[in-house]
């Protein structure tokens, strides 16, 4: 599998994008093109900008220079090279297409596992009711939840909550995934159950961007690793090129030693 | 004395008729403006939450008796007369949105940022993000002391009779006036207050309950 697709324009295209908070340089001048299909899956130590970078695709973070465009289109900031965001209601409009899902589910506890998955179908993408709840049981009959589609998130187990998190945003139909190491915050055996899930979509073409500490999800599932390390991009590859221990890329070896050293 | 007190009955009724509109009023023109304020705390530009800032801690440094004589007595000279009723509500108004104000920043504070993030992600608008996911959770935060407030909005009324407003103090106090029976009647008053603000904290309670499903 090639490292950058030239050919095929790219769903998601990242370009030079830096961002520092404050002081802080979080991210440095990173790109990465995601083609449809992909699924691409982002390691690295923490507080080297994974997690920032995945907010700013879908704009919950705004960057400081660079540009993100999903489908040719920029993402936060109006067309040519402005700096100028754009107004709430085409952010919103835009955030509608990229579906995300959080390490702590953030499902909405005032409403039921089907509810929660409705809001958006209904506020959002103006159906019916009855429509909506037809999409959400369909979602949740996909993640293995079709019986719990009247119950609260209070009354889930995290594996269950974070699999509704997974249908809330994939029956919005969105046309990427980005997935925050949705699996950090579970139990141990709770872990399988979501990335069967994730397996399955990838499984169906969904486009995907899955930061992970998940080393053998990594390995099995993702068309692409990215490497990243102090907020730049470090390494990318297909995982067998990125995952092997004699790879020369010093930070990538000693992480991947580290990480190796943990987990076993 | 009973019979006395009987013949005050209708006259009492009036002046609590006029405790009850002029708690009412207060704490509907509270809660819209505290609520507005509010948002302009928690999510407005920084001047505006400076701006809110000040209003509510000056406001609530303030006793209630001084914004009541300053609205009657003291607006007139720079021009504004407002009846004594209009200055009573005005100052009780302004007192309760203060206090609305930092219930809303409390209850809306205590809301996870992740809820707001989920709510962007799917596409809400600012709007929508408010009105169907931060306020339904808020709110079961904001109710309780939200109404402690409003009981304490009612016991306050009871200023506005220094201002020769009629309603169930000054009413009760005009009737002793007339017959000397100072302990029933401060007693009958005592009984109404409390019975209204009891009632209140029942319905608090059971609002409460119906909205506990919600947990975090």
């Amino acid at each position: 599998m090639s490292t950058s697709p030239k050919n095929t324009p790219a769903l998601l295209d990242v370009q030079d994008v830096s961002k520092a908070f404050g002081t802080v340089q979080v991210l440095r001048s990173v790109s990465l093109q995601v083609a449809k299909g992909e699924v691409v899956t982002v390691i690295g130590p923490s507080g080297s900008g994974k997690t920032t970078l995945l907010r700013c695709v879908n704009f919950l973070e705004s960057y400081d220079s660079g540009s993100i465009r999903i489908d040719g289109k920029e993402v936060g900031f109006r067309e040519a090279g402005t700096r100028q965001r754009r107004s709430e209601r085409d952010l919103a409009a835009m955030r509608a297409e990229t579906g995300m899902v959080f390490q702590s589910f953030n499902l909405f506890p005032h409403l039921t596992a089907a509810g929660n998955i409705m809001l958006g179908l209904t506020k959002v993408r103006g159906k019916s009711n009855a429509e909506a709840r037809t999409i959400a049981e369909h979602w949740l009959g996909r993640v293995g939840l079709a019986h719990k589609a009247d119950s609260l998130p209070a009354e889930l187990s995290g594996g269950q909550q974070q699999r509704v998190g997974i249908a809330r945003a994939v029956a919005m139909g969105p046309k990427i995934l980005l997935l925050d190491e949705i699996t950090s915050a579970l139990d141990p055996e709770l872990v399988g159950e979501v990335l069967e899930v994730v397996r399955s979509l990838a499984e169906d073409g969904m486009t995907m961007v899955m930061v992970t500490h998940e080393m053998a999800f990594a390995r099995d599932a993702s068309s692409r690793i990215i490497f990243m390390a102090d907020g730049g991009v470090s390494a990318a590859g297909p995982p067998a090129e990125i995952l092997a221990a004699d790879t020369d890329n010093e930070r990538l070896r000693t992480f991947l030693a580290r990480f190796r050293a943990s987990h076993f | 004395m009973l019979t006395q007190i009987a013949y005050a009955l209708p006259f009492l009724a009036q002046g609590f008729a006029l405790t009850l509109w002029v708690s009412l009023l207060v704490v509907v023109f509270s809660l819209i403006a505290g609520v507005i304020m509010g948002v302009g705390l928690v999510y407005g530009p920084v001047p505006l939450q400076w701006a809110v800032r000040i209003f509510s801690d000056t406001i609530r440094g303030i006793p209630i008796l001084v914004l009541i004589f300053f609205a009657y007595y003291g607006l007139p000279a720079v021009g504004l007369h407002l009846p004594s009723f209009w200055a009573a509500v005005l100052a009780l108004t302004l007192f309760k949105t203060a206090q609305v104000v930092e219930y809303f920043r409390g209850a809306v504070g205590s809301i996870p940022k992740g809820q707001s993030e989920a709510a962007m992600a799917i596409g809400l608008t600012f709007r929508q993000r408010l009105a169907y996911v931060i306020f339904p959770q808020a709110f079961r935060r904001f109710l309780p002391p939200w109404i402690n407030g409003v009981t304490d909005a009612v016991k306050g009324s009871a200023l506005v009779s220094l201002l020769g407003i009629t309603d169930l103090m000054q009413a009760i106090n005009q009737v002793i006036g007339r017959t000397y029976e100072a302990m029933p009647l401060y007693i009958l008053g005592a009984l109404i207050y409390f019975a209204v603000n009891y009632a209140l904290s029942l319905a608090s309670r059971r609002l409460e309950r119906r909205f506990s499903f919600i947990r975090e």
